[in-house]
């Protein structure tokens, strides 16, 4: 068997991170890999395409009912959905209360003492948004997720957001083995999007590993919470999904150390592309009605 | 004035003085809002009966008066039983102060510790810069051999990664590269201080023998026929491991003491102030991976480390705190087992003396009931032993036992005929115990100082045997492991039942025809 491959999705909030990295990891199953997904969001919603279900129960709920997390078994927390792939929640409070942080530590180590990880090629990991606190940069620690791959759009906090994480990545390499695998697009259909993320892989080091269209496809999947894989296997869609694991799949090893740009820089770059005119004062702060 | 400077009254005699009292009840009048005395006692009647108890174990949300510590605790206890060994907590600095107060209270001794001081705003951008200031000062300041890094709780919310900054610390010249620095992460919310205890202690164990966290190679086993000696957290460590090393001097048996602070809080008042006293040496730590096999004492307080030395391909003996004459059996026949070694005659002579002197006593013990509480390994050793003297441990008690240690102590039950009423009450606090001591009565109560509210509210004399002692002196020095060990434990029990009963036996003219000058 081969060694275990450790990925993890980050990605600004909304821009389809659950969704492309269940998609890509069912067609990683599909390739005959051996998958166990961690969602490290609170909304708990990264594996549903797989389980077919609204959310699945958190490891911090079912702890919280049964007293502790050293009170669970591995059975309780751990669901099997499309082509055997094992989904785990880690979960997390309600907003406004608590560390989800500190849920994400908890989840992690009670899955690897009680070994969640026996028997996987892969175990990917679903973190929320932005690296914030040390909590979500968990997975990414000496020993876990070895390639980051970052889900981004042409959108300027997409944008903003990848590179946040690629200084988070560029903290952990330095003393662990983390890498920056790559930089997955998510089709907002925004203004010369494919070369926008190219030029931004470029600055940070990486590339840009996929471009995925946007389909609505993937929203008729998604209402019967399915990946798309399994709702329209014949479709261009799902050939996308599949290019992409091929890809990542293709990709060990080959992770960089990212260089994370300045706030300044990233401007330029949207200016380069004219997506952000050069200083306009007279704009700035100004109603659309009035300018 | 009743206080005078030609004879200054202590605090025990002075607020016994007429206006003290005095101001104390006016205080208590016009003050506290006492509820009646009259109402008052109707509720401490009550929370004696069946009714009260009923409630009381239904309790879901909150612990009283827990039997245990936080993990930290453990790692501190873990990391001063390694030579020159300063323990660092990550974290904020009142838990150290805790954990140091707490062993001094018990040892009688200071203990080292130091702590990287984290507040809010490391709370808020993370510990990291803590740790580089704080490894460099502890590392200048106390020259240490090495830095044991465990955490607090705060350090454990935020998420810091202990190997991370670490390293960044050594990058950025804190200390040297080659500084030995094993770390921990130890969350005071999980477990309890024996987790820490195991966390700490594979922390360091992992650390020699897996390649010092990537700065070395990790080390090959080349089995030899040494034997490793893993204590577990124990308050009697200074009198158990001399007692130890003595049983294993009989034998001449080549060990490793893995973890051994037994030096380190009992130093001498000679002049000199030892920062830093014995220990294992980082060198025996590392070259304990070719040992043939490694008995531990106290497997729940070991579990972790205990598995990854298996891993190794060592032989783990797990052991249960033994005490008496069939723990201690157990404990030499493995050793004699393990090694080819004869059981020398020095100790099968010391056995005899043992059974002779639970012989002289059985009368007293036979048949005396017992509550008892404490850490879960320490609960297997005492329940075996008080079994084995013919008495009933009626009640067994401990807040980080688990329900795989109750099926363990029932099986004790199960196999003696004393056991037949007795009761094991995994994950439960003190004041679940204070409810059993009022329905199910029993002639004494085993366990730590903290029993001595529980001994005063029911009356149940307190056998003081467990970590902490705080109230009373020295018995760490004393061994509770090996014939020896189990000679004091019995003569501690039995000093109680003695006083208890001359104490009974005392109204002059009305219960001293027992008031014999022989027991």
């Amino acid at each position: 068997m081969a060694a275990l491959r450790q990925i993890a999705f980050y990605g600004k909030g909304g821009i389809g991170k659950s969704t492309t990295s269940q998609n890509t990891l069912a067609a990683l199953a599909e390739m005959g890999q051996k998958i166990l997904i961690v969602g490290c969001d609170p909304k708990a919603d990264s594996t549903r395409l797989i389980l077919h279900a609204k959310a699945q129960d958190t490891v911090l709920s079912l702890a919280a009912e049964a007293g502790s997390v050293e009170d669970l078994e591995l059975e309780d927390v751990m669901k099997v959905g499309y082509r055997d792939i094992r989904c785990v929640e880690s979960g997390g409070p309600e907003p406004g209360v608590g560390c989800a942080g500190r849920g994400v530590i908890t989840s992690i180590n009670f899955l690897e003492e009680n070994g969640a990880y026996d028997g996987a090629d892969y175990v990917s990991y679903d973190v929320l948004g932005d690296v914030v606190c040390g909590g979500f940069a968990m997975p990414i620690r000496e020993n876990k997720a070895q390639e980051i791959y970052i889900v981004m759009s042409g959108e300027m906090m997409a944008m903003y957001a990848a590179n946040n994480i690629s200084k988070g990545v560029l903290k952990y390499a330095n003393s662990g083995g983390v890498r920056l695998g790559g930089l997955v697009c998510n089709e907002r259909q925004t203004d010369k999007e494919l070369e926008l993320a190219e030029a931004l892989a470029g600055m940070l080091g990486t590339k840009l590993i996929h471009f995925v269209p946007r389909d609505n496809i993937v929203q008729h999947a998604e209402l019967r919470r399915m990946t798309v894989l399994e709702y329209a296997p014949e479709s261009k869609q799902a050939e996308e999904y599949r290019q992409l694991a091929q890809k990542i799949h293709a990709n060990a090893g080959n992770g960089t150390i990212p260089t994370p740009i300045t706030m300044d820089q990233l401007e330029d770059l949207l200016m380069d592309f004219g997506i952000m005119k050069k200083e306009d004062e007279s704009v700035i702060g100004k109603a659309a009605a009035v300018a | 004035m009743s206080q005078n400077a030609e004879k200054v009254l202590d605090h025990f005699k002075l607020f016994r003085e007429p206006e003290y009292k005095e101001m104390f009840a006016r205080k208590k009048e016009e003050f506290e809002y006492a509820v009646p005395a009259e109402a008052l006692q109707h509720t401490i009647e009550w929370t004696k009966t069946e009714d009260y108890k009923e409630k009381n174990f239904a309790r879901e949300a909150l612990t009283v008066n827990p039997a245990k510590a936080c993990q930290p605790l453990g790692a501190v206890f873990a990391a001063n039983g390694f030579e020159g060994t300063l323990p660092f907590v990550h974290g904020s600095q009142g838990c150290v102060a805790y954990y140091r107060s707490h062993f001094s209270r018990h040892f009688k001794e200071p203990t080292s510790c130091v702590s990287s001081s984290m507040t809010e705003d490391a709370a808020v951008f993370g510990g990291l810069n803590n740790m580089i200031d704080g490894l460099a000062n502890a590392y200048s300041l106390y020259k240490p051999k090495m830095i044991a890094v465990s955490t607090t709780c705060m350090a454990e919310v935020i998420g810091d990664d202990l190997n991370a900054f670490i390293k960044t610390s050594r990058e950025k010249g804190s200390i040297p590269n080659e500084f030995d620095v094993p770390f921990a992460h130890t969350p005071a919310f999980v477990g309890s201080h024996i987790t820490g205890y195991d966390n700490a202690l594979l922390g360091v164990v992992k650390y020699f023998w897996d390649g010092k966290a990537g700065m070395a190679p990790a080390l090959e086993r080349k089995p030899n026929k040494s034997v490793n000696f893993i204590g577990g957290f124990d308050g009697y460590v200074v009198g158990n491991n001399r007692e130890i090393r003595r049983i294993f001097n009989e034998f001449g048996i080549k060990y490793t003491m893995l973890c051994d602070p037994s030096d380190a809080w009992d130093t001498p008042t000679d002049g000199e102030f030892r920062m830093y006293d014995g220990g294992t040496t980082l060198e025996d730590t590392a070259n304990a991976i070719h040992a043939k096999a490694t008995i531990v004492m106290q497997t729940i307080s070991t579990e972790k480390t205990a598995a990854f030395i298996e891993s190794k391909g060592q032989e783990v003996v797990r052991l249960h705190h033994p005490v008496g004459v069939a723990g201690t059996d157990h404990l030499l026949m493995e050793l004699s087992r393990i090694t080819g070694k004869e059981i020398p005659e020095s100790l099968t002579k010391e056995r005899g003396r043992l059974v002779d002197a639970i012989a002289d006593s059985s009368a007293h013990i036979h048949g005396k009931k017992f509550a008892l509480y404490g850490d879960p390994d320490t609960m297997l050793g005492l329940t075996a032993f008080l079994l084995e003297l013919g008495a009933e441990p009626v009640t067994v008690l401990s807040t980080n036992g688990d329900n795989d240690w109750a099926a363990k102590v029932q099986a004790l039950f199960d196999a003696s005929p004393f056991g037949t009423n007795c009761k094991v009450y995994p994950k439960k606090d003190l004041w679940h115990l204070r409810s059993l001591l009022f329905t199910e009565p029993v002639d004494f109560l085993i366990g730590n100082t903290f029993g001595k509210y529980l001994d005063r509210d029911t009356n149940t004399p307190l056998i003081r045997i467990g970590f902490p002692i705080f109230d009373r002196h020295h018995k760490h020095r004393y061994p509770v492991w090996g014939y020896q060990g189990g000679l004091n434990v019995l003569v501690t029990i039995l000093d109680k039942i003695f006083d208890t009963m001359d104490a009974d036996t005392n109204g002059i003219g009305t219960t001293d025809y027992s008031f014999d000058i022989i027991r």
